[in-house]
């Protein structure tokens, strides 16, 4: 049992022109075995939104807090939240040269379980892993992300997803960029992380198409840096028939 | 003057075979005294600490026998004692660019020739130790390397122990032939090593030049290379890491004076601690002569603490419109917090996302020296250099 707690979230970035508050005000609560869709314009504060979640230092929380199971998470360091049960699949993946991918994996898979796994089922599990996202495996011996297109490098996320198995998944534009066929795969990925029941996700995006492959039990709709509008699946429907004009609009008169 | 004669001039005058005026190497000379003492001003002088150098730029007396070479050679290779008149001497054509060269070419009674024969084929690295015994009166040394042609190995010279020592090290490869020098500075805390090392190569054959500095005091190494045929290659890979107070320069030279040569030139270098200091000058030259080429050079530095200096200069000079391609680049940051966020993102803790980041930057080098016992060895120095801060 699990729930990823967010209230009254304020969130700063330092600009040129000093700090800019980019989240005015979240409240959002995920319990265990819910599927969460943000949804939302750019520039809206959707990735800010993953970034505070997971500790990116660029961002700066001005108020509010984040727990999990009652847990401060601002108090956290970025490798004490994942290790706690937060998991980050980012927008833009980084490359890391000269670190192999089974390298990392095993460094990160040791360091969330406290104890490096057996050696002997591991090695099957990886393969396991990259083969449901057909990935080839020899992927394991290339250096993490470098020279990936675009669709490895989320494939690659959902294969960390699977391995690493955290209580609460952010899933950041995991859909942006990729073709329908690395869309299906990629939704089943995060589809069997949700089978388990017990698990929490936050799926932002920008498009309503990956909501055909995963179905989300909330959809918010976040408009400069607030949650304008929330509902079910059904909210989803009426975004991808009408777009996010009148709430940018309302947003922009209020 | 006949009308041949003024277009024999103008020929030479458009392939410059002879003199091109270029910044990048000054003219070389034998005589001490054509090298007058520097004042640190010079352009090839002004990143160096010249009062750390014990007065090898000076007149320092060069007569310490402190230093020992020792190799185990297989059949058919020849390791001999290189006396002040051995005809091995100047057989890379290398003239000394620098006072400290020149001293060291004059003064060198000992070192080593060792002379691979033609076609042969080693499997098995030849390691040479070079063992420094004192830093009391500085050394000079003179080392010729010949690979005869069509033959393939790979030398290892290690330099070890405590030294003031001014050497030079010429490299023949001979047509054809598949040379690797891996030269590897592990010296203890208080050497000052000035080296330079040149490399002539064949016809058709493949230079690689592996330059590890980790020891010393004040290491500076001078590593140039020319050809003495078209379709010659040389690859220069270069791993240094620069702790508290060291200095540590690199200055290399390729001279693509022949067509269709390649030259490739790698350096990656790690700074920590108050003082640490390091210097890559990366110089390249293409005369008209030598079309159809390809140059690439790049050097990455790293920097993990406050206090430390990276200089880096690539500098390429081209000559002819007719090349394959030639390109340089050179950076010098700290970590990058993409990479350690993402990292820590994963769980991993920041001191060993810091070291994976590190260990990562060097791994690419090191896996291509292709000298496993080497790589292997490396691996562990870099690990053992993280302990200290990291």
């Amino acid at each position: 049992m699990s729930t990823l707690e967010i209230k009254d979230l304020h969130v700063t970035v330092d600009t040129e022109d000093g700090a800019k508050e980019i989240l005015k005000g979240v409240d959002l609560v995920i319990k265990d075995g819910e599927t969460h869709a943000i949804m939302g314009p750019n520039g809206s504060g959707k990735s800010t939104l993953a970034y505070s979640i997971a500790g990116h230092p660029k961002y700066t929380v001005t108020q509010g807090s984040i727990t999990l199971d009652g847990v401060d998470v601002l108090a956290m360091t970025v490798d004490e939240r994942a290790r706690a049960g937060l998991f980050l699949a980012m927008q833009y993946p980084v490359e890391v040269p000269g670190v192999s991918v089974s390298n990392f994996l095993r460094t990160a898979k040791t360091a969330i379980d406290g104890e490096a796994p057996k050696l002997r089922t591991w090695v099957k599990d990886v393969n396991a892993a990259m083969e449901r996202v057909k990935m080839d495996t020899a992927f394991a011996t290339r250096n993490v992300n470098e020279g990936f297109s675009g669709g490895e490098k989320k494939r690659h996320e959902i294969v960390q997803l699977e391995l690493l198995n955290p209580k609460v998944a952010v899933l950041d534009e995991t859909d942006s960029g990729l073709d329908i066929d690395a869309l299906k795969i990629v939704s089943e990925g995060v589809n069997r992380f949700r089978e388990q029941g017990d698990r929490g996700v936050l799926l932002i995006t920008h498009y309503t198409r990956i909501l055909r492959y995963i179905k989300p039990d909330f959809v918010h709709v976040f408009v400069a840096g607030q949650i304008a509008e929330q509902g079910g699946p059904e909210l989803a429907e009426q975004l991808e028939a009408e777009g996010y004009d009148k709430y940018v609009t309302a947003a922009a008169t209020a | 003057m006949t009308v041949t004669e003024t277009a024999r001039e103008s020929v030479a005058a458009a392939l410059e075979q002879e003199k091109v005026l270029s910044h990048l190497h000054p003219e070389g000379s034998f005589l001490v005294e054509d090298h007058p003492v520097p004042t640190g001003r010079e352009e090839i002088w002004r990143f160096t600490p010249l009062k750390r150098l014990r007065g090898l730029h000076q007149d320092a007396d060069l007569s310490g026998l402190l230093v020992a070479a020792e190799a185990d050679v297989p059949a058919g290779v020849v390791l001999e004692r290189l006396g002040a008149d051995s005809p091995l001497k100047g057989s890379s054509g290398y003239v000394p660019t620098d006072r400290i060269s020149a001293r060291a070419w004059a003064a060198a009674t000992v070192g080593y020739g060792l002379t691979i024969p033609a076609e042969a084929d080693l499997a098995d690295p030849i390691v040479v130790t070079v063992t420094g015994t004192g830093t009391e009166v500085a050394s000079a040394t003179h080392a010729v390397i010949t690979a005869g042609p069509h033959s393939r190995a790979t030398v290892v010279v290690k330099y070890v122990g405590s030294a003031t020592l001014a050497d030079n090290v010429e490299i023949v490869v001979g047509d054809g032939a598949q040379l690797t020098v891996v030269s590897i500075d592990d010296w203890a805390d208080d050497a000052v090593h000035i080296g330079h090392r040149h490399a002539r190569v064949g016809r058709d054959a493949t230079f690689r030049h592996i330059d590890v500095s980790f020891g010393g005091d004040v290491v500076r190494h001078d590593s140039t290379a020319d050809y003495s045929g078209p379709g010659g290659s040389v690859e220069m890979l270069g791993l240094y890491f620069a702790d508290e107070g060291q200095f540590i320069e690199h200055r290399l030279f390729v001279d693509h004076n022949q067509p269709k040569t390649k030259s490739h030139v790698v350096y990656k270098g790690a700074l920590q601690g108050e003082g640490a200091h390091t210097v890559w000058i990366g110089n390249v030259l293409i005369r008209k002569v030598a079309e159809g080429i390809e140059t690439y050079e790049e050097n990455r530095n790293l920097v993990l603490t406050d206090g430390c200096r990276a200089d880096s200069v690539p500098n390429l000079e081209i000559e002819t419109g007719e090349i394959e391609g030639a390109g340089h680049a050179s950076a010098t940051g700290r970590f990058d917090d993409q990479q350690l966020f993402y990292l820590r993102s994963r769980g991993i803790e920041e001191s060993e996302a810091r070291r994976l980041v590190v260990h990562g930057f060097f791994n690419d080098l090191i896996r291509k020296i292709g000298v496993p016992e080497i790589e292997k060895q490396l691996l562990e120095t870099v690990e053992a250099e993280l302990e200290k801060t990291v």
